[in-house]
């Protein structure tokens, strides 16, 4: 029954995801695809997820329009900040346009556009400061930004300045109001977007730097980069370019002396108060319960889907956890050598790299995994390595005497491992391997640096989006805490049923 | 004695890391036989028991069990490559029991006397269970087999590893001091059976420190001391008038 159960989720699991690129480039039909990458934590108002989990963006705006533009079809494709350039080079998708500013130094392997954006660094302060009205008052302050701003390379250093780094730019502003840091210094359009959703902040002093956003392509493909030159350059002589920043609110005064004056009409104003307003969750509670309820798709979604990587994975592990575990054993000296060396390194490096060496590092040699796949592979290689360590520990723990009864009744050594080893190691392993199974399942949050949206991505994403830490964080919380209570009930039950037989005195002397 | 052996074993030297452990041991068990191997702690019993069942690989000499034969030049020569298969050929005809049972804790004793017949000879598990039931009758068990090992007493457990063992239906069965591990009061349950099988006619050696069982049951008496056999007699005259007075020494304390 279980098995059936296993084997139809596996099966729809696999046909569905698993050999498929995450574009699902079958596209023979209808017009050729664009397929462009952002970081859906990237934050507002550049890419990010909508209540329903529709990405949307300003810069989501304008590849649909470049799209438009050049008679293709714009498909999305997630990917971890950190990872969009190298998911470019292995050819994940043609063009990621992010908030990615051209820096002096240039970047190997890669092409930038013309620019589409003109944006530079903003502070922001509390609503009630009055000391800080310029960069230069920061003396001595603590200051906040995010982890790879690149606008901080064309601002002079002042004296006494603390820089604190954060992952996300929503928790700079966060730890601003909380009073932890005393400035915010990103780049303009968050500035905008973050000042216009909480409340209590303003942005003071004049545009910092200089950060021209481009949109960037593989070097092997000059001929994408001249067509999306000359799509923005449409889009700026029409006026949809100045249009989509207006509706974003995003027009300020390098753009104008780019492009001219423009003014916002109506519709464009209501937008982006639509907007602000669909982002913000701290509205009245009721409110709040409703978008909540609104969000349960994606949960749903991102929920089975960090099931189910969990549960492939660990069964990878579990069954090449055993074979290496018995090689280690039982196996003559070069093999089991060979099984512990393999064990060794698996434990010994970080997941992280890993599944950034399976992923982004294979393709070099000709390996090119889908991220399901790939994402399986990490973290049941990784994992391998431990259950090998506790069917080990479980098969030392069988005294010596059962093999050699099993081998005296006349069982080959396969027949003996089979039929009386490896049951009575499993009953001893189903502890520790329960504890693996739920660690497991909050290291597949690692997954989404390979594209993959799983449970703690899509947290992220809402978290970000609507700046809601604490609710979200909670639900959150919740479903990771359903999801790992029914292996741990499950094993409960076959350890007591095991355990009574098992027993203190299985064998004496 | 012109009949043939049933167990026949001739010059067998086994060491363990360059220490000999068996000296050139030589012996001859005929069918229906019930020996008892008795000698002081150390002595090689247990591996002479464990030689003749193939747990361990002998080192040069000759054993045979009923048709299947094995021999060894020298610790030099690699065992010949059907080697393996004939050590099977021969587990599957003697039958051993341990001092420790080794019954499988995580089977019914039904379970355990059926697995290996099923797994081995691929018996039908109809056919199976009939034979363990049948066997489980012999050592009084029957009542039992329902039971997980853990539960039942020591005697209870090496009369279940007797019938596990019997179930295979070997031609010889080994023990390995049977009772060492039992309270007394629980010994006699598990002789009796042994006793029972020698009735029948099965052929057993029993390596021992119940020197009465010996002395009572057995056809005759094998003393060992130091990786040898130093004397073979009759119970009578061995407990009697034992020739070697390396036994008389080690009967001594036994009076
Ligand atoms: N696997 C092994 N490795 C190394 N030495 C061993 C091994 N098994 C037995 N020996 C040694 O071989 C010698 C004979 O051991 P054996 O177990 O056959 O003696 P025994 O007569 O059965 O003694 P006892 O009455 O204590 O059971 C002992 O000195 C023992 O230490
Ligand atoms: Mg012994």
């Amino acid at each position: 029954m279980h098995r059936c159960l296993i084997a139809v989720i596996l099966g729809v699991f696999m046909g569905q995801a698993l050999f498929a690129e995450p574009s699902g480039s079958s596209g023979s039909s209808g017009p050729k695809e664009l397929r462009w990458a952002a970081d859906p934590n990237s934050g507002v108002p550049y890419v990010f997820a909508d209540p329903k989990g529709a990405i949307i963006g300003f810069e989501v705006d304008i590849i649909h329009a470049i799209a438009e533009c050049l008679g293709r079809k714009a498909v999305f494709i997630g990917n971890n900040f950190d990872c969009l350039i190298p998911g470019l080079r292995r050819g994940l998708y043609d063009v990621v346009i992010n908030g990615l500013p051209l820096l002096p130094t240039g970047s190997p392997g890669v092409l930038y556009t013309d620019p589409y954006f003109l944006s530079y660094g903003q502070l922001v302060v509390r609503q009630n400061e009055t000391t800080i009205q310029h960069f230069d008052d920061l003396e001595n302050r603590k200051i906040g930004t995010y982890r790879n701003w690149k606008g901080g390379i064309s601002i002079k250093p002042i004296e006494g300045l603390e820089l604190r780094r954060y992952a996300y730019e929503v928790n700079a502003y966060e730890d601003l109001l909380h009073r932890r840091i005393d400035a915010v210094l990103l780049d303009f359009p968050e500035s905008a977007y973050y000042t216009a959703l909480i409340k209590g902040l303003k942005m003071v002093g004049p545009p910092l730097g200089n950060l021209e956003y481009g949109m960037v392509v593989s070097d092997d493909h000059p001929e994408l980069l001249e067509e999306l030159n000359a799509a923005i350059k449409i889009l700026t002589q029409t006026g949809v370019l100045q249009g989509i920043l207006v509706s974003w609110k995003l027009w300020n005064p390098r753009m104008e002396a780019w492009l001219g004056p423009y003014t916002a009409t109506e519709e464009q104003t209501a937008h982006y108060e639509k907007t602000i307003a669909s982002q913000n969750t701290d509205t009245a509670d009721d409110g709040r319960v409703v978008r909540y309820i609104g969000f349960l798709p994606i949960l749903l979604e991102a929920a089975i889907t960090t099931l189910l990587i969990s549960l492939l994975s660990m069964l990878l592990a579990l069954t090449l956890g055993l074979f290496l575990a018995i090689v280690r054993v039982y196996w003559a000296r070069p093999f089991s050598l060979l099984a512990s060396m393999i064990i060794e390194a698996l434990r010994g490096t970080p997941l992280l790299i890993q599944l950034y060496l399976i992923f982004y590092g294979l393709p070099h040699l000709g390996i090119k995994l889908p991220p399901i796949l790939a994402g399986i592979l990490g973290l049941g290689l990784n994992y391998m390595a431990y259950e090998a360590e506790n069917y080990r520990a479980g098969l030392i723990a069988i005294p010596k005497g059962q093999m050699e009864a099993a081998r005296a009744l006349g069982m080959s050594h396969f027949q003996a491992l089979r039929h009386v080893m490896i049951p009575q190691a499993i009953r001893i392993v189903i502890p520790p391997i329960t504890n693996d199974f739920i660690s497991l399942i909050k290291d597949s949050s690692l997954l989404s640096v390979i594209t993959i949206v799983e449970l703690t991505e899509t947290y992220t994403q809402l978290a970000n989006a609507h700046y809601d830490f604490l609710g979200l964080g909670l639900i959150f919380a919740v479903l990771y805490l359903l999801m790992g209570l029914p292996f741990v009930l499950l094993a409960r039950r076959a350890e007591r049923k095991g355990g009574s037989r098992v027993g203190i005195r299985g064998a004496k002397g | 004695m012109s009949e043939r052996p049933i167990i026949h074993i001739e010059d067998l030297h086994k060491s363990f890391d360059e220490v000999e452990v068996l000296h050139g041991v030589s012996l001859d068990v005929y069918q229906g036989d019930l020996v008892s191997i008795i000698g002081p702690s150390g002595c090689g019993k247990s591996t002479l028991l464990r030689c003749i069942n193939c747990l361990e690989i002998l080192d040069s000499g000759k054993i045979c069990v009923g048709d299947v034969s094995l021999s060894r030049k020298s610790k030099q020569v690699h065992p010949n490559p059907r080697f393996e298969e004939h050590a099977h050929q021969l587990r599957s005809q003697v039958g051993m029991v341990f001092q420790a049972f080794n019954l499988f804790p995580h089977k019914t004793i039904l379970e355990n006397v059926m697995l290996a017949p099923q797994v081995v000879k691929k018996e039908s598990e109809a056919y199976a269970e009939e034979r363990a039931y049948q066997v489980l009758k012999k050592v009084g068990l029957a009542r039992y087999s329902g039971r997980y090992p853990a539960s039942l007493s020591g005697g209870q457990q090496q009369r279940a590893a007797i019938a596990r063992a019997l179930a295979m239906t070997p031609r010889v069965m080994l023990y390995d001091e049977p009772t060492s591990s039992l309270d007394p009061e629980l010994v006699q349950e598990v002789l009796q059976v042994m006793r029972d099988l020698d009735a029948e006619g099965m052929t057993q050696v029993v390596v021992t420190h119940e020197m009465s069982f010996a002395r009572d049951a057995s056809d005759y008496i094998v003393y060992m001391e130091g990786g040898r056999i130093v004397e073979i007699a009759d119970e009578d005259e061995i407990f009697i008038a034992p020739k070697d007075e390396r036994t008389q020494r080690f009967l001594k304390r036994f009076r």
